[in-house]
């Protein structure tokens, strides 16, 4: 296996050197040199930047920002992303969590993918050096995409308003069968304000849970205030089969989990 | 295609190798430097067998690039015994029958070292966590949690 390997200082050289084909850009490398180890021969050139904008987390006005080479690990320890610490500590052992970064997980194919899961119920904002993009639209067209991602940056939640659950057969590490990340506002009397429900696993990536969102709203989290959004769960997703688990088995226990999430 | 230079620590001795582009760094360390410590179990960093520690990071190395690993500090399992005594964690396995085929051994090791030195007390569940992305296939699992706790009291009973 003959791969090269370049690295620039700054992400704009970097950006003009993926534009060769053939070219990958090489973040903690679990997916790319995973694909080349196996013989993927698509890859035959990877591009790496070390510019320190990429690796720094900052937390400014309850918003983060998460440079895209920063690692589920630095995530997981940083003591102001504590709310969604959870999901970060949800992606693969400890050696893959202090090798696999943000940027990689938002290009991960399901059954991986569980933080860019999360990104998508915090409606995070995904930065290239083209510009800035809503996460739901980025995870659309992510299979053109041929610039670096710089960052991702939201709203941090707070940690009673955001819940994440991780379903996988092995414990306690292990690949999802799917995964669910909800970010829920209450009013006073309990009745869900604001909704927004993204699952791992339903489809090829991450996608939105839109009619159980819609279906909550005004709601109270009880067992008869969320069964409308149980029932609607399913609506739109089209789930893997891979050896976790057949797509059938992702659909009859979507409701099961969601409810369990909803309910905590 | 042009060989690449790349110079590392590995277990406090310096290295100098040049590698062919795309070379992991388990290729390196097995083939080029003659450190067969770590294993390479799949390849798809699943097993944990090729674990290292890379400037005191839980690494696999199967998933490395060697040309990414210029001017770090890596330390493998083929190190820690010190002139010739083993390290209480190699005693520990050894002790507690937590090495049967020993493929997975020297990955299983080094996670627990990384969990040692940052946890040296640590309790039962840390030691599973620690220990979730390294596959055996011989012991049942429950050996190595013992040996690594046993470790880790001969280590506090060393300090007291
Ligand atoms: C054993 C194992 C277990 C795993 N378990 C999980 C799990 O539980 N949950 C989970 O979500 N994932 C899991 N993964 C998948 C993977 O480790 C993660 O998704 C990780 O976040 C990918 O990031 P990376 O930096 O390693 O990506 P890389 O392999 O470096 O890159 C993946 C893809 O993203 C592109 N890319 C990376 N960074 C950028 C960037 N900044 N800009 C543009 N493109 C970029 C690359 O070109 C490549 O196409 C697992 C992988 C393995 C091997
Ligand atoms: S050989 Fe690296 S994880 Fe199996
Ligand atoms: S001792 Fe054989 S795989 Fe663990």
């Amino acid at each position: 296996m003959a791969l090269a390997l370049q690295t620039f200082p700054t992400v704009r050289d970097a950006n003009a050197a993926l534009k060769a084909a053939g070219t990958r850009y090489l973040g903690g490398g679990t997916l790319v040199v995973r694909a080349a180890n196996e013989g993927d021969v698509l890859v035959s050139s990877l591009v790496r930047s070390t510019d320190p904008a990429l690796s720094g987390i900052a937390v400014a006005d309850g918003r983060a920002r998460i440079g895209a080479s920063v690692t589920m690990a630095a995530i997981a320890r940083h003591p102001e992303l504590g709310a969604i610490a959870k999901a970060a500590r949800a992606v693969g052992g400890p050696a893959i969590r202090n090798m696999a970064t943000v940027g990689g997980n938002l290009f991960a194919p399901a059954p991986y993918g569980d933080f860019a899961v999360t990104l998508l119920a915090l409606d995070a904002t995904v930065s290239t050096d083209d510009g800035e993009l809503p996460i739901g639209d980025f995870l659309a067209k992510r299979d053109d995409n041929h610039a670096i991602v710089t960052s991702v940056s939201f709203a941090l939640p707070k940690a009673e308003s955001f819940r994440f659950l991780k379903v996988s057969r092995v414990k306690p590490k292990g690949v999802s069968v799917l995964s669910i990340a909800a970010a829920l506002e209450q009013a006073g009397d309990g009745a869900v304000s604001s909704a927004r429900i993204a699952l791992g696993c339903m489809a090829d990536r991450p996608m939105r849970a839109r009619a159980a969102e819609k279906a909550l709203i005004g709601k109270r989290l009880d067992r008869d205030g969320i069964a409308a959004a149980l029932a609607a769960a399913g609506e739109g997703t089209s789930p893997i089969t891979d050896p976790i688990a057949s797509a059938w088995y992702r659909a009859e226990v979507l409701p099961v989990h969601l409810g369990r999430l909803l309910l905590t | 295609m042009a060989k690449v230079p790349v110079q590392f620590t590995l277990n406090g001795s310096e290295k100098a190798e040049f590698v062919e582009g795309g070379t992991t760094l388990l290729h390196a360390l097995r083939d080029k430097i003659g450190d067969t410590s770590p294993k390479g179990g799949c390849h798809q960093g699943t097993c944990g067998a090729c674990s290292v520690i890379i400037d005191g990071e839980l690494k696999l190395s199967c998933l490395t690039l060697a040309e990414t690993c210029g001017g770090t500090d890596i330390r493998t399992t083929s190190g820690l015994a010190e002139a010739g005594v083993l390290h209480p964690l190699q005693r520990a396995f050894l002790d507690a029958f937590a090495t049967q085929c020993g493929f997975c051994t020297p990955g299983m090791i080094m996670a627990a070292k990384v969990l040692l030195d940052h946890t040296p007390n640590p309790s039962r569940d840390e030691v599973v966590e620690a220990l979730s992305g390294n596959i055996c296939r011989c012991t049942g699992y429950e050996p190595i949690i013992q040996a690594v706790l046993t470790a880790a009291r001969a280590n506090s009973q060393n300090a007291a």
